[in-house]
């Protein structure tokens, strides 16, 4: 899988909070609970994570448009973010692809300037879509087995711990709050645009009893983890 | 995830009831990867089903006829043919394997004994046409039966060929290849209700065909940028109008939809409409613009409507209202928290499909764990429904499934209660 390189295990602490707080460090400072952390490490993660799925894209020999365009978008949005910051040098707005290229350069360090030289010879290819149809196609030799992650991102994990959403085999525990096995009374259920209710609503509502820990296990991998991992290199178009 | 393997009956009062049906396809856990099936499509009357898979095959069933000697067949589907629609192929010029796997058919709306489907994989489209041939011609003059050719010298009488009945033979045969018109990826084919042209979408062009014309298209909407550095947005999904012919929309990664009238212009890169519904600024997060996404979109059959399906939820607009749709039903916001997670594994980038039912009452739309969810637009209620045959038999009900999220599962079963 893709960040198999960055995973990290999670720092112990009460799960639903931990869940909570994790994900709402993506959302506006405004937000009552992005002052539990500091936003600049998850952000930094994020920035990697989305640098990373960048050059994967790009090493495609045939990159998803789609993919790709969604992840510059989501990076530069991230770029944006972290700009206030004190960990990177202030990026210009709007930020380009050669920006992200200074940017890597300023907040790499001495291990991993090798690395770095690499993925910034690739991303300098992006200039190289300006001028014909596919011009991404001369990003590599054709044919070079893109599945797994390079030597060479193994020295990101010097960026230093991730906290963020990038978890090794926690992705279950992620997902512990998520039940998919139960059934419902009713069989039209009142619609509710909001949030999905909780365990204790809804009265009367029975498991069925051949559904186990096995199945729940399974859904679970179906919903995260192993299908994931059998996911070819490009994500599905 | 879209499909669905049940059929409807109402059952007592006012509510539908869903059945699971037949299951169709690999019988063993270990599916190769060139049959799982790719997409799904019925014929306008619903007789024909006709699916399309990443080996490039399309395989058609069709309904059986409803009999009083079988009353619980209930119009089962059979196979009906088989054919191989798409091979790998390699683009020497750009040194890339062109994959064989079918994205989308549209079947032509019947014209006769024979039927029509465009299947189209990424970057070429074609045109098959699947006719019933129970007839044999015998008494040929100049062949004998077997089709060799007779000696001319020992023919001595003409005779009149007969038409002799034999056993059904479904013929799938390529009317047209529409190829070379694309750079992009296809995502999209559309028939347009003048019967006589169609539309291809890729990722950042949408060409015109006729039906009959297959060495030129025409280029009707064009977003790519003159410096690609520039590329924003993305083509993920276009429709033609089901009445109005000169009509069609196409959406974006951005989450916005356009509306185009062919009749203002040649060329549609201006919109006529525009639809977007503002951020929410209380949800706004770094993945707002990945999860606003649209991955499908679909005209209602009146026309009045279209559904767009992006992330986590379907939204029905009022193609005379631009700023807002007028329903947004949610998918499954119980992975709104988890959007970190997702994005990590790739999951938020996965596309699902939608469908309006035949009379528009109801929406119904794939989400993940084999579960579908149905929406019916005049009663306000949802249900989630589960497609796996492990958990249903043959004619079962299908028992509405509940979603909880919030609180630590329960593997003991007491709590669970």
């Amino acid at each position: 899988m893709l960040s198999k390189g960055l995973k990290r295990k999670r720092e112990e602490e009460e799960e639903g909070k931990e869940a909570l707080a994790v994900d709402t460090w993506w959302l506006d400072p405004g937000h009552p609970a992005v002052a539990q952390a500091p936003p600049a490490v998850a952000s930094s993660s994020l920035f990697d994570l989305s640098v990373l799925k960048l050059h994967h894209s790009l090493r495609q020999s045939e990159p998803d448009l789609r993919h790709l365009v969604l992840v510059v978008n989501t990076l530069r949005r991230i770029q944006a973010s972290m700009a206030p910051t004190a960990a990177l040098p202030p990026v210009p707005s709007p930020p380009t692809a050669p920006s992200i290229a200074d940017n890597l350069l300023a907040s790499s360090d001495a291990a991993l300037s090798a690395s770095m030289a690499s993925l910034l010879e690739d991303l300098s290819h992006i200039e190289g879509l300006s001028q014909a149809p596919q011009p991404l196609v001369d990003e590599g030799p054709p044919g070079r087995p893109t599945g797994g992650a390079p030597p060479s991102l193994g020295a990101l994990d010097l960026l230093g711990p991730a906290t963020g959403c990038l978890l090794d085999d926690g992705l279950e525990g992620l997902f512990e709050d998520i039940d998919t096995s139960m059934y419902d009374s009713e069989l039209w259920a009142p619609a509710s645009e909001g949030h999905k209710s909780s365990p204790e609503d809804g009265p009367g509502k029975e498991e069925a009893p051949e559904l186990d820990e096995a199945e729940l296990d399974y859904l679970m991998d179906v919903l995260v983890g192993t299908q994931a991992l059998e996911r070819p290199p490009g994500p599905g178009r | 995830m879209a499909g669905a393997g049940g059929g409807g009956c109402p059952a007592g009062g006012n509510d539908l009831q869903w059945c699971f049906s037949q299951v169709k396809g690999a019988v063993d856990e270990d599916v190769a990867e060139a049959d799982v099936i790719s997409t799904v499509e019925f014929s306008h009357s619903g007789d024909l089903l006709a699916t399309g898979d990443k080996g490039g095959r399309v395989v058609i069933f069709q309904r059986e006829q409803e009999n009083k000697s079988r009353p619980h067949s209930r119009g089962e589907y059979n196979v009906y043919s088989t054919f191989q629609s798409h091979e790998p192929e390699f683009d020497y010029l750009k040194s890339l394997e062109i994959e064989e796997k079918i994205n989308k058919i549209r079947w032509l709306p019947q014209q006769g004994a024979a039927r029509f489907l465009l299947s189209t994989n990424d970057k070429t489209i074609k045109l098959w046409k699947i006719s019933e041939r129970d007839k044999r011609a015998e008494g040929y003059n100049l062949k004998d039966e077997d089709g060799r050719l007779r000696d001319p010298l020992r023919i001595t009488a003409l005779r009149v060929p007969i038409l002799k009945p034999m056993d059904l033979m479904v013929e799938a045969s390529p009317r047209r290849i529409f190829a070379n018109a694309h750079t992009y990826h296809i995502n999209s084919i559309s028939v347009n209700s003048d019967h006589e042209t169609y539309l291809s979408a890729d990722d950042l062009r949408i060409n015109l065909w006729h039906l009959e014309i297959t060495d030129r298209s025409f280029n009707i909407v064009d977003i790519k940028p003159a410096n690609m550095e520039e590329l924003t947005e993305v083509i993920t999904a276009a429709e033609f109008h089901p009445h109005q012919c000169n009509v069609l929309v196409y959406s974006s990664s951005k989450g916005t939809i356009r509306l185009c009238d062919m009749r203002s212009s040649a060329l549609c890169d201006r919109h006529s409409k525009f639809f977007e519904e503002p951020e929410d600024p209380s949800s706004r997060s770094f993945f707002s613009e990945i999860i606003s996404s649209v991955s499908d979109v679909k005209f209602s059959h009146s026309g009045r409507y279209m559904m767009t399906r992006d992330y986590l939820s379907v939204k029905v607009w009022d193609l005379n209202m631009e700023s807002r749709p007028v329903e947004t039903h949610q998918v499954h916001e119980y992975l709104r928290s988890k959007l970190c997670s997702l994005y990590e594994n790739d999951c938020i980038f996965d596309k699902f499909e939608c469908c309006w039912n035949g009379s528009d009452s109801a929406i119904m739309t794939g989400s993940y764990n084999n579960f579908f969810r149905m929406f019916d637009r005049t009663t306000w209620r949802d249900v989630t429904l589960e497609a796996s045959r492990e958990n249903s038999k043959p004619r079962a009900s299908l028992k509405p499934r509940r979603v909880c999220a919030g609180g630590k599962r329960k593997k003991d079963e007491d709590k669970a209660n």
